[in-house]
């Protein structure tokens, strides 16, 4: 096999998930059609909606900010061979941590408010990320569980703190009682760039912290260690490395990145204030879910999550687009949502093996032999214990 | 408190805490045998809701409860397929597959619900049988043994699983999967085979436990499962990948549910803390973890799909 | 000649005093877009339901983006309707009232209607409507404790907020003035309707023999409530067709009945700044009874006096 095939072979590889994602979008248009929807109009709507316009692309992209933030921590804690499904949960406790520090904070301006509450941000989704990591790592206890278990505690908290000690004012004189607090201070407020009025710089954080997850995963000790305990524990553990210890940071980290979503959906939004239905998702928009997805689709690998995140977010805001134009029931989209996820999971093998680069071609004199897993573009996360071909 | 106390309460609590977890105990049950071989699925809500609304809509369309029954069986075994393709044979990130599956599911039962139905009607639900004899025993009577008949069966395939796993080779090839494939493979076992009727089974049982929920609820509505599907992937691990630990773990959370319910019924726990006290079954099923975890560790070969020769 | 002219005044008369009664079709609507943003599905027997049949029932077929739960998605939708130029957009979730105020700023030429809530911000392009379901709750309180023998009332409510808790707050406040007690159990969700449907257990274990509660989760409650032959009191929506034995009265939300002001006022040229709220009185609340239930008389006398002293104000619902 020469260089070029294997150029070409990557080329297929980067067409495998778009491949995907069109395959279950012929399933969404056959359910519109049994729905007597108009798929022209549905489908053409669902891309402008989310790349047509100026103002499309903005929301995309204000969509796919915490998908990216949650997308970079679950690939650091997968890195750690953890599976973090946590996010939801983790989301709402930076939320609440960061509307705690605003609503209680002296008001000293945009420049130290913004760091404080994105910091409270993070410092919140990392202690709901410890929580779990903590019980595993001295515990035992299956991250799995405890992630699932936290997500509901978080949101009871949220609702006993928006209904009860952090509820706005004016609810309570009205005697409505709304879940959600007062307008936050406006110098918390994310500031907005573009002069359009919707773009906040909350993607511009989230691109930041994707490359920073970067460098610290490849480029520092923390993140060799982090690697070397997800690829093999035992062998981490005789090298020295203090597994426990790696696991509940990763865990901590992957649930800040997710904490630091929640601060910046509080502070970017458009009410500027912490508000909910009564549940996760009406708060996070199921972020922590689609942030999942959003990781996969970039490969696990924190700079390939931006596009990823990206057009992911689209589809999302294109969906959106689609009920409003076609008029069918919100559920569609939530089902083609979960189809999209079902095709590209799915074709994420063909991807992978597409992208392996046989023995044979280190033969070749004009290849400096680099050993195959560095070779293979986006790093994979390979399956622990080498479970895949 | 002393209101709590009394035969009617703790009756109450007693068989609404196992009315909740039946639902939990049959999708739990299902997951375990699936990742007992190896195979994480997360994607049981999703099809717990597609047999949910199989159900509601074949009863209310044949006005049996049974017939609708059996049509979250065939809706669970055909998700079980798909959930089995797509983890065992595409081999795909089983942590984000079943979420794919799950949100599916969410969606397109609720579609179908408000195309097909409209307007939610109650359906006939499963006959109560009161056990003869035993339902006339004081206190324990009315708290065991005057359940829906679904109730009855679902805990019998406890015993039945435990069995299944424990003492057939099918049950033996299931643990050898798990905790070593090479080595299973080695001696003939073919592993995705296996692993296939698991996820297979873990998805019928889903499709079983929605369809029971729905039809002992006798309504449909978006959500009905209310996220119960991932509390049930969760009791499997508290039930160490047992059929006993996850029937514990089942009636804990049920009971735990039905417990906070009825204080809030007599007004023990006040409304302003309603929300703290829902918090009440995850706290305690965590603690109850970090008490047994120690002693149990999962299948090795946990969400590492198989290839020979790797 | 002169006779003709007659004829003709006659028919002018006929047809101005015609159109001064007010019918449903007055409102001239063949043109006008309305859109509804609303937090759960549209057949969900109760708050979203309520909105899109008003509109229908209005004659016009509104674009319905429903189930938005995600305050940001809804956020979304709003606006997306603005820039396609709707005419009314209707924000049916009181959690959207803080996005829908940097919004409705944006669209000055959209009319935009908050529900439920009572307040516009200050902007004339924003109409805000709720409904006084306390008015209802004290109605069927009182008939409530009329038809429980065992003097043991629950309700089954969602989450303590808004809408929900005036409906309680006022079924409690009516059962109380006809001497019994009514006891209120929130379960924290909207939409888990196994656990709606173990609180109206745990009510019946507890000996209640009349129910009642609100959203959409009821419909475990109710469900419960049949098989335990225990009685029934409905919001939001008709529930008769839910359990026809043992519903005994629904309060039904009859939007239509401010909304055809609002549309006519836009249509006007007045986009916003008015507060609407549907009673008793206006006929924007109705207590529809289960005519195949048998009810006594009086009770339903009580209830009967209960909605007069509510409409000319010498009952106040607490």
């Amino acid at each position: 096999m020469s260089l070029e095939d294997v150029r070409r072979r990557r080329v297929l590889a980067y067409s495998v998930p778009i491949l995907a994602v069109l395959g279950a979008l012929v399933i969404g248009a056959i359910m519109l059609v049994a729905l007597n929807a108009d798929v022209v109009k549905g489908f053409s709507k669902l891309f402008t909606g989310a790349f047509g316009s100026g103002s499309a692309l903005i929301e995309t992209a204000l969509k796919a900010t915490p998908l990216l933030f949650v997308g970079v921590g679950i690939t650091i804690a997968f890195r750690a061979n953890v599976i973090n499904i946590g996010g939801e949960g983790q989301m709402v406790a930076g939320g609440l941590l960061s509307t705690i520090v605003a609503l209680n904070a002296p008001d000293l301006g945009p420049f130290v408010m913004i760091p404080l509450v994105m910091t409270a941000g993070l410092v919140g989704g990392a202690i709901w990320g410890a929580i779990p990591g903590a019980l595993k790592a001295y515990y035992g206890v299956n991250e799995i569980l405890s992630t699932i278990m936290l997500n509901v505690v978080a949101v009871q908290l949220m609702n006993y703190l928006l209904r009860g000690p952090l509820i706005d004012p004016l609810e309570v004189e009205r005697g409505t009682r709304i879940p959600q607090t007062e307008r936050l201070v406006e110098s918390a407020d994310l500031p907005r760039i573009l002069g359009s009025g919707r773009f906040h710089i909350g993607p511009l954080i989230a691109i930041l912290a994707a490359v920073v997850a970067y460098i610290l995963l490849w480029r520092t000790p923390i993140g060799y260690r982090i690697r070397a305990v997800g690829q093999n524990a035992s062998a981490s553990r005789y090298a020295g490395i203090p597994v426990k210890r790696t696991v509940v940071l990763a865990l901590t980290m992957s649930g800040a990145l997710c904490g630091l979503a929640g601060a910046v959906l509080v502070f970017g939004s458009e009410s500027h204030r912490m508000v909910t239905d009564g549940s996760t998702a009406g708060f996070t928009g199921s972020a922590g879910f689609n942030g999942i997805v959003a990781a996969l689709f970039g490969g696990l690998h924190p700079l390939w999550t931006i596009p990823a995140s990206f057009l992911f977010g689209g589809l999302l805001v294109g969906g959106l687009a689609l009920q409003r134009a076609v008029q069918v029931p919100s559920a569609l989209i939530l089902a083609l949502n979960g189809l999209v996820v079902i095709f590209v999971v799915s074709s994420d093998r063909f991807r992978k093996r597409l992208l392996e680069r046989p023995p044979a071609v280190i033969e070749d004199g004009n290849n400096t032999a680099a050993p195959a897993a560095t070779a293979t573009g986006p790093p994979e996360a390979t399956d622990p214990g080498g479970g895949d071909a | 408190m002393s209101d709590l106390f009394t035969q009617s309460a703790i009756v109450a609590v007693v068989a609404g805490g196992i009315r909740l977890a039946v639902p939990l105990l049959v999708a739990s049950l299902g997951e375990t045998y699936g990742q007992r071989s190896g195979v994480l699925n997360l994607g049981v809500d999703g099809i717990m809701l597609l047999g949910a609304f199989g159900g509601y809509y074949t009863v209310l369309k044949t006005g049996s409860p049974w017939i609708g029954l059996l049509v979250g069986v065939g809706i669970g075994v055909i998700m079980g397929l798909v959930s089995a393709l797509m983890a065992v044979t595409l081999k795909a990130e089983q942590g984000i597959s079943g979420i794919g599956v799950f949100l599916f599911g969410l969606g397109f039962s609720d579609l179908l619900f408000q195309k097909w139905v409209g307007t939610p009607r109650p359906i006939t639900k499963f006959p109560k049988l009161d056990i003869p004899g035993l339902s006339d025993i004081p206190w324990l009577g009315e708290m065991f043994f005057q359940h829906s008949v679904v109730i009855y069966l679902a805990f019998a395939a406890i015993p039945l699983s435990m069995w299944v796993i424990n003492k057939t080779t099918f049950g033996m090839n299931i643990r050898a999967v798990g905790e070593n494939p090479e080595a299973a493979d080695s001696l003939g076992v073919s592993v995705s085979r296996i692993r296939w009727a698991t996820v297979t089974i873990g998805g019928t049982l889903a499709g079983i436990a929605g369809a029971i929920l729905a039809i002992d609820l006798g309504i449909f509505q978006q959500n009905i499962t209310n996220a119960q599907g991932f509390i049930a992937i969760a009791l499997v691990y508290f039930g160490a990948w047992r059929p006993l630990g996850i029937m514990l773990g089942s009636l804990l959370y049920g009971l735990v549910n039905a417990l906070v319910l009825q204080m809030k019924v007599l007004e023990i726990i006040p409304t302003d803390w309603s929300d703290i006290a829902a918090m009440t079954p995850a706290v305690i099923t965590i603690l109850a973890l970090v008490v047994v975890a120690t002693r149990f560790s999962p299948p090795s070969a946990l969400t590492k799909p198989f290839t020979r020769g790797a | 000649m002169k006779r003709k002219f007659i004829w003709v005044a006659v028919l002018a008369a006929f047809a101005l005093i015609a159109a001064a009664c007010g019918g449903d079709d007055e409102v001239d609507v063949s043109d006008f877009r309305v859109a509804i943003v609303a937090p759960s599905a549209s057949n969900d027997l109760a708050f979203t339901q309520s909105i899109v049949d008003a509109v229908d029932a209005l004659g016009i077929e509104p674009a319905v983006t429903d189930g938005t739960f995600v305050v940001e998605d809804a956020a979304a939708a709003i606006r997306g309707y603005a820039e396609e130029g709707y005419d009314l957009v209707l924000a049916h979730g009181s959690q959207y009232g803080g996005s829908l105020s940097e919004i409705a700023a944006e669209f000055p030429e959209v009319s935009f209607a908050w529900g439920t809530s009572a307040e516009t911000f200050g902007l004339d392009n924003v109409y805000s409507y709720e409904a006084a379901s306390d008015e209802g709750g004290y109605v069927m309180g009182v008939m409530a404790a009329g038809l429980s023998s065992t003097g043991n009332i629950g309700v089954v409510g969602p989450v303590e907020t808004g809408d929900a808790k005036l409906y309680v707050d006022g079924f409690i406040a009516g059962a109380a003035s006809a001497g019994a007690t009514a006891t209120a159990v929130y379960t924290g969700s909207f939409s888990d309707v196994a656990l709606a449907s173990e609180t109206a257990q745990s009510f019946a274990s507890a000996g209640a023999d009349v129910l009642t509660g609100t959203a959409q989760m009821v419909v475990g409650a109710v469900g419960v409530a049949n098989d335990e032959g225990i009685l029934w009191f409905g919001t939001q929506a008709n529930q008769t067709e839910l359990a026809p034995n043992i519903v005994v009265a629904s309060q039904v939300y009859h939007w239509e009945v401010i909304l055809e002001d609002i549309i006519e006022q836009v249509q006007d040229g007045q986009l916003g700044g008015e507060i609407y709220k549907i009673t008793l009185d206006n006929e924007g609340l109705v207590i529809e009874f289960n005519e195949d239930f048998d009810l006594p008389d009086e009770v339903r006398q009580a209830g009967e006096d209960a909605i007069e002293g509510i409409k000319d104000g010498s009952i106040s619902t607490g």
